[in-house]
């Protein structure tokens, strides 16, 4: 019984349709050192996704510290349930129900990013269209069979999907495509950072590191070579 | 007063006799290569893992609730936690790296040969410890591939008749791997393999100081008492213990030439190493999966599972046997075979230098053949794939049977019984 109960496991995979590596990502081109991109990503962040989906292991502070944001700017406009600064970023949906409401709970994105890649997140949001066998009247194109609704829709407004897969807009929103794409990639650079604060950190260090080493490595060089010029 | 206080130690401790019969007068051949590089870099990785897996330590909660969020503490809360974490994660896959090369060297040089059967035994235990090491750590961020690796592996000892179904729970603790896994998977992982390891490490070490190490040519620098001219002798002072039975030739002491040389071999290591970690910590995708950035989750199957690259190559010899225990056996038979190398080569002479020119093809198709199994691995199985792998597998295990074939009479050309300058 168990082993059949492993064996029907590992099938899984076979039908699930769910997030195929089939599908073309668009690039992305995210700026993790443009904080005025960042700004915006978290703000829509919190404005959008946060009452769904929780940055459970990043804290508000570090995200303030790294985007350049004060502690008071914070406090006012990217907090609204009355956290305190040094909190994880969370919402306070209840898990139970949210499975009921969507087919499963929202997700933690916090490591969304490095879960899917930037380029997933970017496409992702951009690959909504109209469908009507679906609970909130959207399908998406990268995610297929998606829970959750089409939650930029007032501001990408919502395109149509033809037999051969492309999208036409159908109901336009407030943002015209290109100033919705930048919203989107401000976005997903957001969520990039989130995924990885310290990724910048790293590599600057890195660049250290390495010069570091390289000179070593000639010190180490020489040194050798000085200790074994009277080998033969 | 330092001289006053180490004399006051050796008479207590010979630590001066220790150090210069293992370091400052142990006769090293003066001709080893860049293969050589890889025993003192496995040692190095070893400190580092070691070192930064006690911080590690200090912020890790063994817990199945708490595992996956204090991985996230220590890469965002604790000051160069990020760095700890990836110089442990990074490491990891170093060492398989350095441990797969320092073992070609063996392979290559003939290094397991007599009277190096012992030492190459104490390598080959190593490797093992290393394996369950690398498999029960890569349980503890408790990702979704951690969860589902761990599930694929333990389940292969389900295969075993009888005892299987209890001895996979009893390995678990659980019906199905849960917190009761992880926390033992922690305790092994953090106590028990580490002190078999060092202990081995040590006892790997002794062995090879006892018979003495071997070289690329694959003669020997000890030779017998007397049989040497004084003035071919190693004109350097080698600790009594060696002089006194050999006479020593075409030697050097290990420090301070070996030590400086390695100096500067760890200082192409860490380039390579800190590049890898400093600009792509995931290596690719294959250092840490993907999967592995959502907590474990026993109903959600990742796409794909795959081991971590090191196990590739026994991983596809188990994948590629259609039978789940026959491929069991065949996965446990790889590393046996390796075991027993010594007793497989029937040969005298060690260097693939002065071997027959089968011994030269065997060693490349065999590398080639790993190296094959490796990538086949980390890669879903497909009908080709596994067709592929079958034909690697079975050059793996070839190499092994054509050895003891054609090492009882080889052709092998004359060995120099001096290093050549």
């Amino acid at each position: 019984m168990k082993k059949l109960l492993l064996i029907l496991c590992a099938l899984v995979p076979l039908f699930a349709t769910a997030a195929g590596p089939s599908m073309q990502l668009d690039k992305a081109n995210n700026d993790l050192s443009d904080k005025e991109s960042l700004k915006n990503g978290f703000k829509t962040y919190v404005n959008y996704c946060l009452g769904c989906h929780q940055l459970g292991y990043q804290r508000y502070n570090r995200t303030f510290t790294d985007l350049g944001i004060d502690n008071a700017d914070g406090v006012e406009n990217y907090m609204y349930t009355g956290e305190k600064v040094g909190d994880h970023i969370t919402n306070t949906m209840p898990k139970k129900e949210a499975a009921s409401w969507f087919g499963t709970a929202p997700p933690d994105l916090t490591l969304e990013a490095r879960l899917r890649s930037p380029d997933w997140i970017y496409t992702y949001l951009r690959s909504f269209y109209m469908d009507d066998s679906r609970p909130f009247g959207v399908n998406n194109k990268v995610f297929k069979d998606v829970g959750m609704p089409h939650v930029l829709q007032d501001l990408q407004g919502v395109s149509s999907l033809d037999e051969h897969g492309h999208m036409t807009p159908a109901m336009g929103g407030s943002l015209t495509t290109e100033e919705y794409d930048v919203v989107v990639r401000d976005l997903t650079n957001f969520l990039e950072y989130v995924g990885e604060p310290s990724k910048l950190e790293r590599k600057s260090l890195g660049y250290k590191v390495l010069i570091f080493l390289f000179v070593f490595f000639i010190i180490a060089y020489f040194l050798k070579r000085e200790y074994w010029k009277d080998i033969h | 007063m330092l001289a006053n206080f180490m004399a006051w130690i050796d008479k207590r401790l010979p630590v001066t006799d220790a150090w210069n019969k293992h370091v400052a007068q142990y006769p090293a051949p003066k001709n080893f290569n860049f293969w050589y590089f890889f025993g003192s870099l496995a040692m190095l990785v070893l400190v580092n893992q070691i070192l930064t897996g006690v911080w590690l330590t200090m912020s890790y909660e063994p817990s199945g609730d708490g595992a996956f969020a204090s991985v996230e503490y220590i890469m965002r809360d604790v000051d160069y936690g990020w760095l700890l974490r990836y110089m442990h994660s990074t490491g990891a896959s170093a060492f398989f790296v350095v441990v797969y090369l320092h073992m070609m060297r063996g392979l290559m040089y003939g290094s397991y040969q007599k009277p190096r059967e012992l030492l190459w035994i104490f390598g080959m235990l190593i490797f093992l410890v290393l394996m369950a090491e690398a498999f029960m750590g890569y349980l503890l961020p408790w990702g979704n591939m951690s969860y589902w690796g761990a599930q694929v592996i333990i389940s292969l000892f389900g295969a075993i008749p009888v005892i299987g179904d209890d001895l996979t729970l009893w390995i678990r603790g659980d019906y199905v791997i849960s917190g009761a896994t992880l926390n033992r998977f922690f305790a092994l992982h953090v106590i028990a393999m580490p002190l078999v390891l060092v202990i081995l490490v040590f006892l790997h070490i002794l062995a090879l100081h006892e018979v003495g190490s071997n070289n690329p040519e694959g003669t020997d620098v000890k030779q017998p008492k007397g049989s040497v001219k004084p003035e071919e002798l190693s004109k350097f002072k080698f600790h009594k213990q060696y002089t006194d039975k050999y006479d020593i030739v075409d030697a050097i002491p290990f420090h301070p030439y070996y030590s400086v040389k390695d100096i500067m071999g760890v200082a192409g290591f860490l380039i390579l190493f800190c590049w890898v970690m400093f600009f792509a910590p995931e290596g690719g995708g294959y250092f840490i999966e993907a999967p592995n950035f959502e907590p474990a989750n026993g109903l959600k199957t990742p796409e794909h599972i795959a081991p971590v690259w090191y196990f590739g190559p026994f991983y596809t010899i188990l994948r590629v046997v259609p039978d789940k225990l026959l491929g069991a056996i065949a996965m446990f038979g790889a590393i046996i075979v390796l075991f027993l190398l010594p007793w497989f080569d029937r040969g005298v002479v060690k260097s693939v230098k002065y071997r027959s020119k089968w011994h030269l093809f065997n060693l490349i198709q065999f590398a080639i053949c790993f190296i094959i199994l490796g990538v086949l691995g980390t890669l879903p199985a497909t009908p080709v794939a596994n067709l592929i792998g079958t034909i690697a597998s079975f050059g793996y295990f070839g190499f092994f049977v054509a050895l003891w074939f054609y090492s009882k009479n080889e052709k092998c050309k004359p060995v120099p019984t001096r290093i050549s300058h």
